[in-house]
């Protein structure tokens, strides 16, 4: 009987709490853009710390047990600490899915086709994203989302405010992230932004995006 | 008016170990002149043009004018209270005993403000207009001028501040930064 409780409560926890994700890379296997050092830091600090504080922030709360989703949609309802950490978890959690060592360099498909629809090339697009992203005052993120109509949208967020959020000046689904918090690259960039979002495209793997993009618009 | 980014009093590796020779390149010769020098672009030809930066701070609307004067203004005002750590003969005023209970209390409350603010920004001790100290977290360029409060001195929580010497670590780079605090010049201001 004891150990049935003890089991039921592991697999309460388990199941009711985040987890830091795991990367599909080693920490080393962007070196090309972002050293390790700060992958490192990035993953098993500032993303682990963001899981860690979420998962203190809605203990037994109406918010334990709801998809992050779920709970990022309706965030207004919960404490700042569930909004900022929440939002950490997610955005970390996008952001080390759409890189990779083996980056695919272009959209195809009906990506491509709506990129090129609204923007007029992949540069042109490049070019307004880099903008967004170089000119978000302090820390915060630039994202290219599917709008709610279906259409595609670039905008930036604060902090760790994402466009899932409501109210953020920006709403659809994030299908491509670049965090621009200094700790992202500061290591290796420092002051020099504008040359750590150059470097993000050499590691952006647009077959990641394009997995995204369908999934939003399904 | 043309802006003018301030000399450190200072040498660049004056404030180790609390923070490194390269932390004060990037911060005062990079951060600190890249926001003079987006001020200097920014405000030619706007009725900012040849007013003081506190005006400036007090007036803007939210923007790039107003962040690029308070960042200006914040930085000054946090390298202008550093100093070699361990150099500073004065000590801290009373009041922060009287106000707190014990200096430490008062530390510990600030390094909780500092901690707290969420990305980047500044923690204030500030005065009222009642006279009163009081702690409080500014995110971004926030600036208490803006408030009707007295700024007496603050911690930057950018992380480029801090990231060299610290990465992640806020909570170490607040608690060593005290040692590096110049009394005299804040109990001047208070």
């Amino acid at each position: 009987m004891l150990l049935q409780i003890l089991l039921l409560n592991l697999l309460n926890m388990t199941t009711m709490s985040f987890s830091l994700p795991n990367l599909p890379y080693a920490y080393d296997a962007l070196e090309v853009s972002f050293d390790a050092q700060t992958m490192e830091i990035h993953h098993t600090k500032h993303h682990q710390a963001y899981v860690t504080n979420l998962n203190n922030a809605i203990a037994g709360t109406p918010a334990e047990g709801k998809s992050l989703e779920e709970i990022l949609k309706t965030v207004d309802q919960y404490p700042v600490a569930v909004r900022n950490n929440g939002g950490g978890h997610w955005n970390h959690s996008l952001f080390w899915e759409l890189l990779s060592p083996n980056a695919s360099q272009a959209p195809e498909g009906a990506l491509k086709s709506a990129i090129d629809a609204k923007w007029g090339s992949l540069d042109a697009f490049k070019e307004a994203f880099n903008k967004a992203a170089a000119t978000r005052f302090g820390s915060g993120w630039a994202w290219l989302c599917v709008t709610p109509d279906g259409g595609l949208d670039i905008c930036s967020t604060a902090n760790q405010d994402n466009p899932l959020m409501p109210g953020v000046g920006c709403s659809g689904r994030p299908i491509l992230g670049l965090d621009v918090w200094e700790h992202a690259y500061y290591l290796r960039y420092q002051n020099k932004r504008p040359d750590y979002i150059a470097a993000f495209w050499r590691v952006l793997d647009w077959k990641a995006v394009e997995t995204k993009y369908n999934e939003a618009r399904k | 008016m043309n802006i003018q980014l301030p000399a450190l009093k200072y040498a660049k590796d004056a404030l180790q170990p609390v923070l490194s020779e390269k932390t004060l390149e990037f911060h005062h010769g990079k951060h600190h002149q890249a926001y003079v020098d987006n001020l200097n672009k920014l405000i030619p030809g706007t009725e900012f043009e040849h007013m003081s930066l506190e005006e400036i701070i007090v007036k803007a609307p939210l923007g790039p004018i107003f962040n690029n004067a308070a960042q200006v203004w914040n930085h000054t005002f946090y390298f202008e209270a550093l100093t070699a750590p361990g150099s500073c003969t004065t000590k801290p005023c009373d009041c922060y005993a009287k106000q707190w209970g014990s200096f430490e209390a008062f530390q510990e409350a600030f390094n909780k403000a500092a901690a707290g603010v969420f990305g980047s920004g500044w923690a204030w001790l500030v005065k009222t207009p009642e006279g009163a100290l009081q702690i409080i977290g500014e995110s971004n360029a926030g600036n208490p001028l803006r408030q009707g409060l007295k700024p007496i001195f603050c911690f930057d929580v950018w992380e480029h501040a801090y990231y060299l010497d610290y990465q992640n670590r806020r909570p170490e780079y607040l608690s060593k930064l005290w040692d590096a605090l110049d009394w005299s010049v804040i109990n001047a201001r208070c």
